[in-house]
C-alpha cells in the first residue's frame, strides 16, 4: 500500500470527503470541523474515547442519523463526488451505495433468503418478479463472499434471526453486497461478538477490503491496528490525526494521540 | 419492603432485651405490615379469579339441568324458530340468532379492520410528537363511550340515514349494527394493534432504512409481517368484543328474529335475546333456563376466541 496521506490524495482516490462537517443532536454539538478524505479501495478505522462522535461521523455519511429527527448537519459530505446532503438527494439510492453493518446484529425477522434479496428487491430496476433461480443465484453469491454459504445452504428458508451472533453479523454484511455498494460503514461489528467470532468477521472484512471502501468504527485498538490501513483519531468531535494506522501505532503526531494509544484515557 | 424493616430494626436496637425482644426478633410493626399488605394483594389478585369461576358457575348451574336433559340440541343449533313463549309446542332454535350475530360481527370487522389497522400503523409509525399524543389519547376517549350512546346513534342517526340513502323501510338492519359495532370495536383493536407495532423492536426499522426502504417499505415489508401475530389477536379481540356487544345491536339491528339474505334486513343476537327477555320469565322455567343456555353458548364462544387471541398474542413475545 502506498498511502500518502500528508500530501492531499488525487480526487479520484477519495471515496468520502467531508468539509467543515459540524452536527448538533438538539443543541449539543457533536462534531466540529470536520474536514477528512477517506480513500477509496482501502479500511480506514476509526478510533477514539466514547462519544467523541466516531459513530455520528459514520452515521451521518448515510444519512440514518437523521432518523432521530433532532439532528442538525453544516457542511458538506462527497461520496464518490456526490454531495449527499444536496436537497435532491434520494436517499435510497445514497444507502444503495452506501452499506451500514450495525454493531448489534440486525437480520430482519425474515428468511435467511429474505434477508439476503431484501435489498436486492428495493433497487431492482425493473418491477418484474425476479425468477427463482437468478434469486438462488444471487442468494449464493453473496453468502459465498461471506463465507456462510456451506454452513447456511441447507436452511436458507430458516429464520435469520435464529443465527448464531456470528453468522447474523456475517449475514449482514451479505444482504449489502447484491446491490454493490461502494462504500460500507461499518460500526463497531466486532463488539457483540466472542473472540472467535470476532476473528472470523474480521478476516471476511479484510477480504473484502479490495472491492469496497470501508470505514470502521471500533473501540478495540488492536483491531483497529490489524484491521485497517489508515487510521482516523477523534476526540470531543474533532478529527485530531488521520494517518497510515502504522504510522499512527508507531509514531503518533500528535500528544493526544499518543495518549490514547497508550491507553492513559478512554 | 427491605428498608423499613431495617429502620426499624436499628431503632430497636438500642432497646436490646427490653419486653424479651432480642434484637434480630423479626416480629415488627413494618413486618406486620408488610405481611398485612401481601395478604390483601394475593386476595385482590384472586377475587377476580374467584368471581369469573363463580359467574360461570351460576350460569352453568341457571342453564345446566335443562341444557343437558330437556333440550333438543339439534334444534337448538340447527332450528331458526325461538318460540319460547308458544303455549302448545315452545321451540327453542337460536340459528337464526348466530346468523344475527355472526353477520352484524362479520360487517363490523369489515369495518373496524381497515380503520383500526390503518389508524394502528399511523399511530405507530408515521405520527410523531404531539400528533400521536393527541390522537393515541383520542383513541381511548372513544373506546370509553358507552355502548347505549353507540345504541342511540345507531337509532337515530344511523336508521333515518340508512332508510333515506338506501330507500329502504327499515334502517335497523345489519348494515346499521355491523357499522355501529365496528366504529365501537375499531378503538380497541387500533390500541392493541398499536401495542403489537410499538412491540417491533427498532433495530429492524433501522436496518430497513440504512438499506434503502422508504416509510412504507418498511411498514410493509418489515413491520406488518413481524407484527402479524399480534394484530391478528388485535383483529380476535374485536371479534370477540362483537359477540358479547349488547346494547348497541339490541338498539341497532331491529330486533327480529331472522336469518338475513342481505345487509338491509334486520336481525336478532344472541346477547340482545337474554338481555331483551330474561326480565319476562319466570324464575326457573324453560324459557328461563333457554336464555342461560344461550349464555352458556356465548360464555363458551367468547372464552374460545379470546383464549386464541392470548395464545396468539403470547406467540409473538416468545418468537
Amino acid at each position: 500500500m502506498d498511502a500518502r496521506v500528508d500530501q492531499a490524495p488525487a480526487i479520484e482516490d477519495v471515496a468520502i470527503e467531508t468539509r467543515n462537517l459540524n452536527l448538533w443532536y438538539g443543541t449539543f454539538q457533536a462534531l466540529f470541523d470536520v474536514d477528512l478524505d477517506i480513500r477509496r479501495g482501502m479500511i480506514t478505522s476509526l478510533i477514539g474515547p466514547s462519544g467523541c462522535g466516531k459513530s455520528t461521523f459514520l452515521r451521518s455519511i448515510n444519512r440514518i442519523n437523521e432518523r432521530l429527527g433532532y439532528v442538525t448537519t453544516e457542511g458538506t459530505i462527497n461520496v464518490l463526488g456526490n454531495d449527499v446532503y444536496r436537497a435532491s438527494v434520494n436517499l435510497t439510492q445514497l444507502r444503495k451505495h452506501v452499506g451500514m453493518v450495525f454493531q448489534r446484529p440486525n437480520p430482519l425477522p425474515l428468511s435467511i433468503r429474505d434477508n439476503i434479496i431484501f435489498s436486492y428487491k428495493l433497487h431492482a430496476q425493473d418491477r418484474n418478479r425476479l425468477h427463482r433461480s437468478e434469486q438462488d443465484e444471487i442468494v449464493e453469491t453473496a453468502l459465498r463472499q461471506v463465507l456462510l454459504w456451506d454452513t447456511v445452504k441447507d436452511r436458507l428458508d430458516n429464520s435469520a434471526t435464529q443465527l448464531s451472533l456470528e453468522e447474523q453479523q456475517k449475514l449482514c454484511i451479505a444482504r449489502l453486497l447484491p446491490v454493490q455498494p461502494s462504500v460500507l460503514l461499518m460500526d463497531e461489528p466486532c463488539s457483540a461478538l466472542d473472540p472467535a467470532g470476532t476473528n472470523a468477521v474480521e478476516e471476511l472484512i479484510w477480504e473484502l477490503r479490495e472491492n469496497y471502501t470501508i470505514l470502521i468504527v471500533t473501540h478495540n485498538m488492536a483491531q483497529a491496528r490489524r484491521a485497517s490501513e489508515e487510521c482516523i483519531f477523534m476526540l470531543l468531535g474533532k478529527v485530531v490525526e488521520h494517518s497510515r494506522t502504522d504510522e499512527m501505532f508507531v509514531t503518533p503526531a500528535q500528544k493526544e494521540t499518543a495518549d490514547y494509544i497508550e491507553g492513559r484515557y478512554g | 419492603m427491605a428498608a423499613p424493616i431495617n429502620e426499624t430494626r436499628a431503632g430497636t436496637a438500642s432497646k436490646t432485651g427490653a419486653g424479651g425482644r432480642d434484637e434480630f426478633d423479626r416480629i415488627t410493626a413494618a413486618w406486620l405490615l408488610d405481611k398485612a399488605v401481601q395478604v390483601l394483594v394475593f386476595i385482590g389478585g384472586i377475587s377476580a379469579i374467584i368471581f369469573i369461576i363463580g359467574i360461570f358457575v351460576f350460569i352453568t348451574r341457571e342453564g345446566f339441568g335443562f341444557a343437558v336433559g330437556k333440550l333438543d340440541w339439534g334444534q337448538f343449533l340447527t332450528s331458526p324458530r325461538w318460540r319460547p313463549t308458544s303455549e302448545y309446542n315452545p321451540t327453542y332454535g337460536i340459528l337464526a340468532m348466530i346468523a344475527g350475530t355472526a353477520s352484524v360481527t362479520g360487517l363490523a370487522m369489515i369495518v373496524a379492520i381497515p380503520f383500526s389497522l390503518g389508524a394502528a400503523i399511523f399511530i405507530a409509525e408515521f405520527a410523531t410528537g404531539k400528533t400521536r399524543e393527541a390522537l393515541k389519547v383520542l383513541v381511548e376517549l372513544l373506546a370509553a363511550i358507552p355502548s347505549v350512546v353507540w345504541g342511540f346513534i345507531g337509532l337515530t342517526i344511523m336508521n333515518p340515514l340508512i332508510i333515506d340513502l338506501f330507500d329502504v323501510p327499515v334502517g335497523l338492519t345489519v348494515l346499521n349494527a355491523g357499522i355501529i359495532l365496528g366504529l365501537m370495536a375499531a378503538p380497541i383493536m387500533t390500541s392493541i394493534a398499536e401495542d403489537a407495532l410499538k412491540a417491533v423492536p427498532d433495530r429492524y426499522r433501522e436496518a430497513a432504512e440504512a438499506l434503502g426502504a422508504t416509510r412504507g417499505q418498511i411498514v410493509f415489508r418489515v413491520v406488518l409481517p413481524a407484527a402479524k401475530n399480534g394484530l391478528l389477536g388485535a383483529v380476535l379481540l374485536g371479534v370477540g368484543r362483537g359477540f358479547g356487544e349488547t346494547m348497541a345491536v339490541l338498539m341497532a339491528t331491529g330486533h327480529a328474529i331472522n336469518i338475513p339474505d342481505s345487509i338491509f334486513d334486520s336481525v336478532r343476537a344472541l346477547t340482545a335475546t337474554i338481555a331483551a327477555e330474561l326480565g319476562e320469565t319466570a324464575v326457573g322455567s324453560e324459557h328461563y333456563q333457554a336464555l342461560f343456555t344461550i349464555g352458556i353458548f356465548l360464555f363458551v364462544i367468547t372464552f374460545i376466541i379470546n383464549l386464541a387471541a392470548d395464545l396468539i398474542v403470547r406467540g409473538i413475545r416468545k418468537g
